[in-house]
């Protein structure tokens, strides 16, 4: 489901604000930097109204983050929801004891661990991340919750990759997204 | 955990310091890591910490939240959108697209060209203040664009490490501090 169909009037301002950058990280890529959009406090401040309105009120417990830029959105959104954050993290950054997750890569594999004991079976999550690509890591971070008895309500991104198809790595939970960038 | 002054102390700090985790040996034998995951965990000590800051920063016009890669992402930001500011990410090499960004000495640390202009006020942010050598590279990146560093907030300082005096002169706003080692 993606908030821009809806064409809350917020978007407009959301989607002008992030920057696309050519041939980043390497050839080919058109990078969705997000950082041109926190400049902005107005759109920062819709971003997060946006996901704060659809999640309150929703018994959510655990607002999960995917390092590094979902560091950025989703503890503004614990916040305003009262739900605990809990960052989903590259090997070996978390000081405790760890559950870890594997996933697979277009050439190879990598990893995301969360701390042992930061969610507990039965609690209803989100899992938040700047951008939604080919979905490899979110389906790791909602492997991880799941593994511990969470539900995962929901996967939100401010920006989704569609034609990358993300969404159908997902094992069917519903992804929300507030902007849609397809590679004309 | 040692808590600052306590005559001054706010009665919220008491239970920051006590969210947060110490873990032995972490990264390596000898250091006592201070782990926050456990603050962000307790949703009342988490607002509190960002209260803290807002309430500090919300009248001295401050623009821009800088915050340091990658814990520095979980509290700036919060600061920033509570106070109306930018909130400029600082990021280890290579995150950025090139030649979008600039580049301070050997504690490399990275910002967009642009994301500041000069003569902004600005805040740098990160959860904790060891050797001071990375908030001393943010400093002085915002400084050569001519931004106004008005202050230094942490969550911890590690006072032992003296991570303070390396700040240029800049001054230093903590809520708890920790042992070193």
């Amino acid at each position: 489901m993606s908030a821009y169909t809806d064409q809350d009037p917020r978007l407009h301002g959301i989607k002008t604000q992030i920057r696309v950058v050519p041939n980043f990280p390497k050839s080919g890529i058109m990078f969705q930097d997000i950082t041109t959009l926190l400049l902005d406090p107005k759109a920062f401040k819709d971003t997060i109204d946006l996901f704060v309105e659809r999640y309150k009120g929703k018994n959510i417990s655990v607002v999960a983050g995917i390092e590094a830029r979902g560091f950025i959105f989703g503890p503004p959104i614990a916040l305003a929801i009262g739900a605990k954050f809990v960052p989903l993290r590259k090997p070996k950054k978390l000081p405790g004891k760890v559950i870890s997750q594997e996933y697979i890569l277009e050439y190879g594999r990598d990893c995301l661990e969360m701390h042992v004991g930061a969610v507990e079976a039965g609690e209803r999550a989100i899992v938040v991340d700047d951008l939604i690509a080919t979905g490899g890591t979110l389906g790791a971070a909602m492997d991880l919750l799941e593994r511990v008895g969470a539900e995962v309500v929901e996967c939100a991104c401010v920006i989704e990759l569609p034609e990358l198809k993300g969404r159908e790595r997902l094992n069917g939970k519903p992804l929300y997204v507030l902007v849609e960038y397809f590679d004309i | 955990m040692a808590s600052k002054d306590s005559k001054d102390q706010d009665p919220r700090i008491a239970k920051i310091s006590s969210a947060i985790r110490i873990i032995p040996d972490f990264p390596k034998p000898g250091i006592m890591f201070q782990d926050i995951t456990t603050l962000l965990l307790d949703t009342k000590a988490f607002k509190d910490t960002i209260d803290l800051f807002v309430e500090r920063y919300r009248d001295q016009n401050i623009s821009v939240v800088a915050g340091v890669e990658a814990r520095g992402f979980i509290f700036g930001p919060p600061i920033a959108l509570a106070i109306g500011a930018k909130f400029v990410p600082m990021r280890k090499p290579k995150k950025l697209p090139e030649e979008y960004s600039l580049e301070y000495g050997t504690d490399k640390i990275e910002m967009h060209v642009g994301a500041v202009q000069p003569g902004e006020r600005a805040l740098v942010i990160d959860d904790l203040i060891a050797t001071g050598g990375t908030l001393c590279a943010a400093i002085k990146l915002l400084e050569r664009v001519g931004v106004n560093v008005v202050e230094c907030a942490c969550v911890i300082e590690l006072p032992e490490l003296k991570g303070r005096e390396k700040l240029g002169g800049k001054s230093l706003f903590i809520l708890v501090e920790g042992e070193g080692a």
